[in-house]
């Protein structure tokens, strides 16, 4: 099929031998799973267990709070043994809600789980509804949750479903992999998709490094008109939607809008097997494939882990470190984040732990700009990272906005070419996260505004109000004096209800 | 934000590509390497003391510099950015100058054209340009006295002695001068001579190519400038926008007026091929630190040095306009950059989201 050429993008070496001819391999139980209750974008689950409960695997641990949150279920059977707060898989090591769960080694399924023998023969709505009760997410790291993209068919006129197997981060395997060892299950769950968001038309877009899951898609869609199967350059960031879908159809999404706009989803692999497996068996998403690689490791892997499974459990299997790495990240090494601690759980969303020698990483102490436009040429977005970062030096945050600062994905090309090694990302997520942070003060201050202004409009009006009842009172008695009858008193209630808007 | 707190202190990417500022600048050092080599030795010991002169000081004036702002000498200086601006800057010197034009143009280089804005990465016009502009400007007698190339150990070269001489002494080499072409046809139009009495007298284009002609330390060989050019382009040290575009615009302006009247503008090839144009398109005008960041700013960049280039030699009365040129477009710089920027993916130039019709079957703009 006929490709497009995305703007910007750099190479970086792939480091993918390291891991990606080694088989998905299950791994023994931990001692103890620490399963988050925030695994996802959106509210935290709320849990549905107590303390002591026993669990098989597949039952729900904790509900959905509200339309963008995804349910919690056990990943093992065995004794729910602390809900409580533990330490999230985020780089700022704070505690979330968090279920404790101690395996009985078993590893039961609940018998309450079935699946459907034809679930094309379900209503959309319906598939939509089974996969937010599997609390599916999206599995390549952003988390949201799957139903809600699947519902968009409701207000988006959509024709193509895309499955981002690009898999573009370095060093990442757990996609290739999942494609090349169940290619029927992978593809089976994107029909299942398609046919919840209602379009007529597959691309599974796969980068050309990985020869053996193109040909293991190619065949498994043989005879399928629907499904085509695109070899993607092989450029990072391929995998950014926005930039995927553009190499594909040659359309951007708008700013700010989604690639739902030009009438397109994109899901990704992991999500779509997590599809099948809710949609055939019944099974929640308790589990996923994570690759553990590095050269601090000593035997890069790929391994299918019980969500809650704890880092440290995870390099241990795959035969410890082999030198203290230099850094330890979460995810790829182009947008991973550095984990606080190898104590933190995997979640639906870690697709790798690396661990990165100091050659692997190459920091350098950062020397001036010298403006060489590097960062200008390797910028997907079209943005001058040089200038958002002059911007948010000079503290002018509001300067950096006008430059497209909201329009960056953090894809890190842009630090990756720099010569002088400037943290370029650093910078921008710091400028980022600020504005967040005035968007949110700003928002508190009009809600306290509107709620000060409230406050003081009901004081006045029942200040008012009395003292109208108190010149009515004055009247009565004035008009008992004189033998008058009393004017009706509904004026009242009537300026009462005015006040309140 | 994400419930989770502030962002974080540390962020990706973690990995980087095998470049730096010391990679770069030693790779247009290699770049320079074989133009370099002629030029020293079709003119010369008395062009190699300049050069070592030009640079050493050069260094010397950037390690003083740094010393004084107390900021770090090893990293600036072994980044070879000093040592780069002296080069670039002796390229460009007449070969036989005296070594104080050498020493004072390392000093303005370094000192009042980078050192004074900030240092690395802050200043707005070329070093290497300021100091030949300014060293022009002041010792226009110095500045001007080119001499026919005298390959080293050639019978008329002068031995080590007497490069010494002509260097740090006060020997004249009159009978050795010899005008540049640029010189020579401005000269003489200027009596009223036409190019067809002139250039066969003159030049050959050939010779030009090669470098055996007389002129500036390191401009001469343009076919060996124009190779490091292309292994800067290709090794993505420079991107090409810059130096196409500027030769680009030479080449039309030539050929244009060339076409008017032949006898009275020179044909492009001169233009290519003499002075400091391949030197300037590809080492000078491509200075990262002085020139636009973003590739259509860069062409813009590119086309105004030409033309300036063509419009100073032709009508100013400067035979050679190129360092001229680059200076203004430095200063055109800024301007470049904040009106020529990238579009944003998502939105149109105007930096409004891209809309689409109904039908969800718009195109990118
Ligand atoms: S890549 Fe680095 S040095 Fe080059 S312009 Fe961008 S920030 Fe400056
Ligand atoms: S991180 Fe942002 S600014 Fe840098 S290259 Fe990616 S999109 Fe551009």
């Amino acid at each position: 099929m006929k490709l497009f050429k995305i703007r910007g993008g750099v190479h970086p070496e792939d480091r993918k031998g390291l891991s990606s001819e080694r088989p998905i391999e299950p791994i023994p139980l931990p001692h103890l799973l620490h399963v988050p209750l925030l695994q996802h974008v959106g509210a935290a689950a709320n849990p549905a267990v107590h303390r002591g409960q026993t669990v098989r695997k597949g039952d729900l641990l904790a509900e959905r709070q509200g339309v963008i949150s995804a349910p919690v279920h056990a990943p093992t059977s065995g004794r729910v043994v602390g809900i409580g707060r533990y330490p999230a898989n985020h780089p700022s090591g704070l505690s979330v809600p968090t279920i404790t769960l101690q395996p009985d080694g078993e590893d039961r399924w609940s018998d309450a789980l079935v699946g459907t023998d034809d679930p094309f023969a379900l209503p959309p709505e319906e598939i939509a509804a089974r996969v937010a009760a599997a609390g599916i997410v999206g599995m390549g790291g952003a988390t949201f949750p799957a139903a809600v993209k699947l519902n968009l068919r409701q207000r988006y006129r959509l024709h193509t479903l895309v499955i981002n197997g690009s898999e573009c981060e370095p060093y990442l395997t757990c996609d290739d992999r999942l494609i090349r060892e169940q290619s029927e299950q992978v593809l089976d769950g994107v029909r299942i998709m398609a046919h919840a968001l209602g379009v007529g038309h597959i691309i599974v877009a796969i980068e050309s490094n990985k020869p053996e899951a193109l040909a293991a898609m190619r065949a498994a869609a043989t005879g399928r008109a629907e499904i085509e199967i695109a070899a993607l350059p092989t450029r990072y960031p391929m995998g950014s939607e926005r930039h995927l879908v553009f190499t594909l159809t040659g359309r951007e999404s708008p700013a700010r809008g989604l690639t739902a706009d030009i009438g397109v989803v994109v899901h990704n692999p992991a999500t779509a097997f997590a599809v099948h497996e809710a949609l055939r068996h019944g099974r929640p998403l308790v589990e996923r494939v994570v690759t553990v690689t590095g050269a601090a490791i000593a035997r890069p892997a790929n391994l299918r882990v019980p969500l809650g499974t704890p880092v440290a459990h995870l390099i241990e299997q795959s035969g410890g470190l082999r030198e203290a790495p230099a850094r330890l990240i979460s995810g790829g090494p182009m947008m991973g984040q550095p984990l606080p601690s190898t104590r933190v759980p995997i979640v639906k969303g870690s697709n790798g732990v690396l661990a990165l020698t100091a050659q692997e990483v190459n920091r350098r102490e950062p020397m001036p700009c010298i403006r060489c436009g590097s960062c200008v040429g390797a910028c997907p977005c079209g943005l001058v990272p040089l200038e958002l970062v002059a911007r948010t030096r000079a503290a002018d945050l509001e300067g950096a906005v006008r430059l497209g600062l909201m329009d960056c994905i953090g894809c890190g090309s842009c630090a990756y070419t720099c010569p002088a090694h400037i943290p370029l990302v650093q910078y921008i997520n710091y400028a980022k996260g600020e504005m967040a942070a005035r968007g949110r003060a700003r928002h508190k201050q009009i809600e306290t505004k509107r709620l000060a202004e409230l406050r003081s409009a009901r004081l006045e009006a029942a200040k008012r109000a009395k003292r109208e009842a108190m010149a009515r009172r004055k009247r009565q008695q004035q008009a008992k004096a004189e033998g008058e009858t009393p004017p009706l008193g509904n004026a009242e209630v009537g300026t009462n209800a005015e006040a309140r808007p | 934000m994400s419930a989770l707190g502030d962002p974080p202190l540390i962020a990706g990417p973690f990995a980087h590509a095998p470049t730096s500022i010391g990679l770069t600048m030693r790779l247009v050092m290699l770049a320079l390497i074989p133009g370099t080599l002629v030029g020293l030795w079709q003119f010369g010991w008395p062009a190699i003391n300049l050069f070592v002169v030009t640079i050493a000081t050069a260094i010397l004036a950037e390690a003083a510099a740094l010393r004084l702002a107390r900021r770090p000498v090893r990293p600036y200086l072994l980044d070879g950015s000093a040592l780069l601006s002296g080069w670039l800057l002796a390229m460009t010197l007449p070969p036989w100058a005296p070594w104080w034009i050498g020493a004072v143009g390392g000093l303005i280089a370094i000192i009042v054209a980078k050192q004074v804005f900030g240092g690395l990465g802050q200043n707005l016009f070329n070093p290497a340009m300021i100091a030949r502009v300014a060293l022009l400007i002041s010792f226009p007698v110095q500045m001007t006295t080119f001499v026919a190339p005298t390959p080293l150990f050639s019978a008329d070269a002068p031995d080590f002695l007497g490069g010494l001489a002509i260097t740090f002494g006060a020997q004249t080499y009159d009978a050795m001068t010899s005008a540049t072409v640029l010189g020579q046809v401005h000269t003489d139009l200027g009596t009223g001579l036409t190019l067809l009495d002139i250039l066969p007298s003159t030049y050959q284009l050939n010779q030009a190519a090669i470098g055996t002609v007389a002129g500036s330390l390191g401009e001469t060989s343009a076919l060996l400038l124009l190779l490091g050019g292309l292994f800067l382009i290709s090794r993505r040290v420079i991107s090409w926008h810059i130096p196409v575009a500027m030769l680009a615009t030479i080449t039309l302006c030539a050929t244009a007026m060339h076409l008017v009247n032949p006898n009275h503008f020179l044909n492009p090839g001169y233009h290519l091929l003499s002075g400091a144009t391949i030197l300037a398109a590809f080492f000078i005008a491509t200075d990262p630190v002085t020139a636009p960041v973003s590739a259509r700013g860069r062409l813009l960049f590119g086309f105004g040095c030409g033309l300036l280039v063509y419009v100073i030699r032709t009508w100013s009365s400067y035979p050679e306009g190129a360092a001229f040129a680059v200076l203004l477009m430095n200063a055109c710089t800024p301007l470049i950059d904040h009106y020529v920027r990238p579009r944003i993916y998502g939105r149109d130039r105007r930096g409004e989201p891209l809309a689409y019709g109904e039908d969800n079957q718009g195109t990118t703009r």
